[in-house]
């Protein structure tokens, strides 16, 4: 584990703009995931990138560990799924103990017909150093793309056309332009800071204790929650599994604790002789002391800087939405960028700060939601989870009330200035317009493949043009899953799907002039 | 729509088994009880907007004193 952190990823060099000031499209600031995944897929739209981080290698210490299955499909887009997946641990069933029992176990994709799992686990360091590694397969197949480190922003200027950064590097200072900004920089963001930008929300009064240990036990491979359990009374534990023997074990502490003493292994490592029961040898990985916040920005773009990830929206760690949903927020903004850079309307660039505000909105919600059924903040909220609870053992209805975190979905974009008024009569309303396509299998392999990272016109059982302007044209047969999920009541079904996979339109056949028009809309141009 | 009309056939047989079951518990497991089965109720109402109706005249009539 150690090895990892001190690799250096993409290490310190000169270039010749320190000397001349250089003009970019885009510049990323941040290469953690959400800057390098936006990276990725603006190279590969052929947008030329510069990624600045202060650092050369992975994010330090233990983060991230479950990436949802939406977030697995952007990365078979972005060409790195199957790392992901190769190295991950799948799981998709959790159990849940309340006290000294089981109460109930659950699973999560009880649906077949999905390419991806529900979630794997993997430690943020494998998915950044993953990322890393195909950003290189770009670079060296000539994708204009580029990455340095230890370049620190300390300055941003927004002009009429343009924003200027200055760069500190161990070389000194340079400054740089671009005709947009993405701030990826984090919780801490220093260019959210630097504009003087507000970032509101609701603190929560908790510590919670990461514990990363390797051990070789044969629990299996589920999401373990306890509220109350024996060995850490009034609070809450969880474990899950990681790749490479190492476990992610998780303890409330409660808000008055000494957090430097709670880090110590003889404190920590009694804790978990506690959990694990005395047979079960272990060694400690890592160690951290965490309390988290709810919180966003109340705008995501201003002028030429434009926020993604951390340094938009923060969530509590209960329902792993902090990386999921930036990893969302980069495959949102890339096409936008993309087709700006190519002369559409900038118009297009504020559906990035309505989608993407409404699903921190909504990420927010849930991860509130959770944070208050599992830190019962009164003693009649305690009595209620408790109720719910007791009752869920034996009563199948109390299941859905238990929230031990609402695993991180991908958003629907209800309402978005994008979408064109439903047309499809017996749709079903999973695949209406605003939300993420759904994955079928189709012939030679899986629906997500065939859509890719274009526009495209897809038609189930329907009549489609051999071609059209600035669309791909994706012809399938009426075979049963996919019509479930894609025709319903219909008959047939004809598509207009958005580069991040989410749907603009739909149809029951096709009409030339409708489809233009819809395209015309999800390209902003009607905004 | 709730129903604030008498509903219940033999009201106090009703009321009488209600103190039956709180009868000998002390007020915490009491109020543990009564939290139960306003989940178990709830459920079986299953109405979002009858149970928002029912919950703002358990509301009412406290605020009112
Ligand atoms: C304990 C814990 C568990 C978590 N579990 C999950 C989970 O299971 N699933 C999940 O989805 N999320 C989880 N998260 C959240 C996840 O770690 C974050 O949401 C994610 O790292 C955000 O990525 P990011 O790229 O926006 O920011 P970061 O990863 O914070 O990256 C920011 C980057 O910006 C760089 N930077 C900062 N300032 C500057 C500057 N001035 N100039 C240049 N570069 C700069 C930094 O060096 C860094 O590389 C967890 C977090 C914690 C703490």
């Amino acid at each position: 584990m150690t090895a990892i952190f001190q690799t250096i990823l993409y290490g310190y060099e000169r270039v010749p703009e320190q000397d001349r000031e250089a003009h970019h499209p885009v510049v990323v600031v941040g290469a953690g995931p959400v800057g390098l995944a936006l990276a990725i897929d603006l190279a590969q739209r052929d947008v030329p990138v510069v990624v600045l981080d202060e650092n050369d290698k992975v994010s330090f210490g233990s983060r991230a560990i479950c990436f949802s299955k939406r977030t697995l499909e952007i990365c078979d887009r972005l060409g790195l799924g199957h790392a992901c997946v190769g190295k991950g641990v799948t799981w998709c069933k959790g159990r849940v103990f309340f006290d000294e029992r089981e109460v109930y176990g659950f699973d999560l994709l009880p649906e077949e017909g999905h390419r991806r799992p529900a979630f794997v686990n993997l430690q943020q360091y494998f998915f950044e150093q993953f990322l890393v590694e195909r950003l290189r397969e770009l670079q060296a197949g000539g994708k204009p793309l580029e990455i340095r480190g230890r370049n620190r922003v300390s300055e941003v200027f927004q002009e009429d056309s343009s924003a200027r950064l200055s760069v500190e590097t161990p070389d000194g200072p340079y400054s740089l332009t671009a005709d947009w900004v993405i701030a990826c920089d984090g919780a801490n963001s220093p260019v959210r800071a630097m504009l003087g930008l507000d970032f509101v929300g609701r603190v929560f009064e908790d510590n919670f204790l990461i514990a990363d240990v390797r051990m070789d036990a044969d629990f299996p491979t589920e999401r373990w929650f306890w509220f109350d359990p024996p060995f850490n009374r009034g609070q809450s534990a969880l474990l899950h599994k990681q790749p490479d023997g190492i476990w992610r074990i998780d303890l409330q502490l409660g808000w008055n604790i000494d957090r430097e003493a709670e880090k110590q292994p003889e404190r920590v490592i009694p804790r978990l002789r506690a959990m694990l029961g005395p047979d079960v040898g272990f060694e400690l990985e890592w160690v951290s002391v965490y309390t988290f916040q709810c919180r966003r920005m109340e705008r995501f773009r201003h002028g030429r800087v434009l926020f993604a990830g951390d340094s938009a929206h923060q969530v509590s760690p209960f329902g792993a939405r902090g990386a999921n949903s930036g990893i969302q927020d980069a495959e949102n903004l890339a096409w936008k960028l993309a087709l700006v850079l190519n002369g559409n309307s900038e118009a297009i660039l504020d559906t990035y700060d309505a989608e993407r505000v409404a699903a921190a909105d909504e990420n927010i919600l849930n991860s509130t939601r959770s944070t208050d059924f599992i830190t019962p903040k009164s003693p009649v909220s305690r009595m209620f989870r408790d109720a719910v609870l007791g009752l869920s053992e034996q009563a199948p209805f109390a299941r859905p009330l238990v929230n031990s975190g609402r695993l991180s979905v991908p958003s629907v974009y209800d309402g978005s200035p994008l979408n064109t008024q439903d047309a499809l009569i017996g749709g079903p309303p999973r695949t209406r317009p605003g939300a993420p396509c759904v994955d079928a299998p189709v012939r030679d392999g899986w629906l997500l493949d065939r859509l890719g990272g274009d526009f495209v016109l897809m038609g189930i059982g329907a009549a489609l043009p051999d071609d059209l302007d600035g669309v791909r044209v994706v012809r399938l047969e009426h075979e049963t899953t996919l019509a479930r999920r894609y025709v319903g009541g219909a008959t047939a079904a004809v598509y207009l799907i958005r580069p991040d996979q989410h749907v603009a339109a739909r149809w029951p056949s096709y009409e030339a002039e409708a489809v233009a028009e819809a395209l015309a809309r999800a390209r902003g141009e009607l905004c | 729509m709730l129903t604030t009309e008498p509903n219940l056939p033999d009201p106090d047989g009703f009321y009488a088994e209600l103190l039956a079951l709180h009868e000998g518990r002390d007020e915490a497991e009491s109020h543990a009880i009564n939290a139960r089965l306003v989940l178990i109720l709830a459920n079986h109402i299953g109405d979002r907007k009858v149970l928002a109706q029912a919950m703002a005249l358990a509301a009412k009539v406290s605020d009112d004193g």
